[in-house]
């Protein structure tokens, strides 16, 4: 689902220029239509997001004992998130994981991308090659996370399997309970919204320019570099944006794949939370809000998704 | 519901005005002469899973008539929606240390003590404040201690039994520690176990703050490195110096994870992930049930007890206040007790959970004595072979050995923050 909703939005994305430019004329003339059409979108944003923010933005200042939070206007909350070691370190360990798993889901999501788009001639090949990619997401992210643990035990399927084929003589211990385990879920779960957009942009790649760069001498390496990556930056930018945000956000899987031994910024809010500590996790909702909006500008400054669409 | 709407009363009027008759003084046992309007009763209950059991809600369907819908939540949340969110709730199944939070900000009412009927052979723990009239009292927030409250309108906790109850006793147990004996190689007999190096990479102890640093005070008093003046309640000293120690555990290497709810320390116990952690009585049950051993270690220093309770909505009013009652008392009335003492718990009235006992049941879970026949569960599954005794023995050796109480500290924002330290090292 979330798959058909992001197809969507680059489609969208893709149709905007010349609708916005179509807009602008037929502004002159009935000013109130695009206001209109922007309306619904506007109202829903308003109100699912700004004034939830809002709300966010004000309980941050609050005050709180151990049952009730009570209003005021104090900066307690942000001295002691940002005064604090745990919370610079719980960033870095966040930031370790986001900077590995968008690596190697960029690497991965792209060689599937490519193979996808170019080195399968067929079109129906492609369709269905791609549907197979998204088979796992039919099943809920928390089961395909938890299936790992079987898997990955002292115990497991890999060890005892390790074992009877006198691999190693002691079972692996580093693969559950550990970064291991929490980069392998993540790039499970994530690759898929890696692929997906660069095989997006991929596709629309004019295969003449290829054929041009062969023709122009250009081996496999130099096409690869000055043609396809150039022209797939966007799809690259667009899937960073995905992972980034979600590997920031997390809180499930660092809990569950790291047997809860290792923290990250989503975790620290969700057990202040649960530790009713409401106005202490919005200041950190904030200070996580405000990182994660530099990183997706930092992304944008770089490539021109507009553009490059 | 669409037929009382079609004689023109609002569900909610004609509830009321059967509540103002039912008030009358005809109540008088179950089923009472309004039984045919608390047919239409709902009684929306929440806590934690231990005890919102679909089997109760069946037999309150059959015995009393009207229908209890349970929601089962994590301990926190079960806090959290509390004081959040006291509308959707009419009756909370909660803990008593979870009560000291809760109570205080009004969201409840307190229960009239002459209503319960059997309130006199509720277990003195709750009553009295202690278990015999020479038993010690234990540390921490004991049940007795935020189980009063002044009158029907009081907010603060009484000090002592004043006839106005915040919860009603429901289900309570001693914890310890959970072994793998096929697996630990030696006796344990100590809390101090827990952080020995032979167990590196081994170990587990529970991520809820408030009941995870009672388990590391144990092994701290265990180890001779701190005595501390109150384990329910410690001073910033002592929160530092305990929280110093476990993150220089964790950092050794000797936990393998935390575990934050139930089916994840049975699944690290069962997988042999984890040999030796903290764990909770029905979960060392699921475990055995696989076949795999699993011990309930009784240690040398006593218990890590628990208590949980049922208690009324602020908001709870005519018949249903009168439907809440109703419940409360029949589930003291003993087939709900009989139901959790034989999932190891212990029930508040133990006269008459005994009644819907076997004698060989009875025995077996609370008065220590072996198994003559193999122990069922409520779902009529085999839990003990015959010639099994209980971990621990009896219901008085388990209970007058508690050494602290589930709480709520002072410093708890303090403790809270300082845990997070713990877990995020």
């Amino acid at each position: 689902m979330e798959m058909a909703i992001f197809v969507d939005t680059v489609l969208v994305a893709k149709e905007a220029s010349p609708v916005v430019t179509r807009n602008k004329r037929r502004m002159r003339r009935f000013s109130i239509v695009p206001l209109l059409q922007a309306g619904p979108l506007a109202a829903i944003l308003c109100v699912f997001l700004l004034l939830p923010m809002c709300v966010l933005v004000v309980v941050s200042f609050f005050d709180y004992d151990s049952v009730q939070i009570i209003p005021a206007f104090e900066f307690t909350n942000y001295t002691e998130v940002l005064g604090s070691a745990v919370t610079w370190r719980t960033y870095l360990n966040t930031f370790r994981y986001t900077l590995i798993v968008w690596a190697v889901t960029a690497v991965l999501g792209f060689t599937v991308a490519y193979v996808l788009a170019f080195e399968i001639r067929s079109r129906t090949a492609q369709m269905v090659l791609f549907l197979v990619c998204t088979v796992p997401f039919l099943t809920s992210n928390i089961i395909r996370m938890i299936s790992w643990i079987p898997f990955l035990g002292r115990e497991g399927l890999l060890n005892s399997a390790l074992l009877k084929l006198g691999l190693i003589h002691q079972p692996l211990e580093f693969l559950l309970f550990s970064d291991f385990a929490v980069v392998l879920a993540y790039t499970h779960l994530y690759a898929l919204f890696m692929v997906t957009p660069i095989f997006n942009t991929m596709m629309r790649i004019d295969r003449r320019l290829l054929e041009a760069a062969l023709d122009g001498g250009a081996g496999w390496w130099r096409t690869l570099t000055t043609v396809v990556i150039p022209l797939s930056k966007s799809g690259i930018a667009i899937g960073s944006i995905f992972v980034v945000t979600m590997v920031m956000g997390d809180f499930v899987t660092v809990r569950l794949m790291s047997g809860g031994q290792s923290a990250s910024v989503g975790l620290m809010i969700s057990s202040q939370i649960s530790s009713l500590q409401y106005p202490a996790a919005c200041a950190n909702a904030v200070v996580l809000l405000a990182i994660v909006l530099m990183m997706i500008s930092a992304i944008l400054r770089i490539v021109d998704i507009r553009k490059e669409l | 519901m669409a037929s009382t709407r079609s004689r023109g009363f609002s569900r909610r009027s004609l509830l009321a005005t059967a509540g103002v008759a039912a008030g009358s003084g005809a109540i008088t046992g179950f089923p009472t002469i309004w039984a045919q309007n608390i047919k239409n009763v709902t009684l929306r209950q929440f806590g934690t899973g231990v005890s919102n059991l679909n089997a109760v809600a069946d037999k309150v369907k059959s015995d009393l008539g009207f229908t209890l819908s349970m929601t089962a939540l994590d301990t926190d949340a079960v806090t959290q929606k509390a004081v959040t969110q006291p509308k959707s709730y009419d009756i909370a199944d909660i803990e008593y240390f979870a009560i000291k939070k809760v109570f205080p900000t009004g969201v409840m009412q307190p229960m009239d003590a002459k209503k319960i009927k059997l309130y006199d052979k509720i277990v003195p723990i709750f009553t009295k404040g202690k278990l015999t009239p020479d038993s010690p009292i234990a540390q921490g927030t004991t049940p007795y201690s935020v189980g009063y409250v002044d009158g029907p309108n009081g907010k603060a906790f009484a000090k002592g039994a004043t006839g106005w109850m915040t919860l009603i006793p429901t289900i309570y147990n001693a914890d310890t520690l959970g072994i793998r004996p096929d697996l630990v190689g030696r006796p344990i007999n100590n809390w101090k176990d827990l952080v020995d190096p032979a167990f590196k990479g081994k170990a587990s102890i529970l991520n809820i703050p408030s009941i995870g640093i009672m388990d590391a005070a144990m092994v701290m008093e265990s180890l001779g490195t701190l005595k501390y003046a109150d384990k329910g309640n410690m001073t910033k000293p002592e929160i530092d110096k305990t929280v110093a120690f476990l993150i220089d555990t964790k950092k050794s290497g000797q936990f393998r994870a935390f575990w934050k709810s139930f089916d994840e320390s049975v699944n690290l116990m069962a997988s042999g992930e984890v040999i030796i952690q903290s764990m909770w009585s029905p979960a060392v049950a699921a475990v055995r049930s696989k076949g795999i051993a699993c011990k309930y270690q009784p240690l040398a220093e006593g218990y890590r007890a628990w208590a949980g309770g049922l208690g009324l909505a602020k908001h709870l009013s005519g018949l249903e206040l009168d439907a809440a009652y109703e419940y409360i008392n029949w589930y003291l009335s003993g087939w709900v007790g009989a139901y959790l003492n034989r999932q190891g718990y212990y029930s508040a009235v133990l006269e008459t959970a005994k009644e819907n006992m076997s004698a060989d049941e009875w025995g077996y879970w609370i008065e220590g004595k072996p198994a003559k026949a193999d122990i069922l569960s409520p779902e009529g599954k085999v839990m003990e072979k015959a010639g099994a005794v209980r971990d621990g023995g009896s219901f008085n050796e388990r209970m007058s050995r508690v050494a602290c109480w589930n709480s709520v500290m002072n410093e708890d924002r303090y403790m809270i923050q300082k845990w997070n330290e713990f877990i995020a090292a």
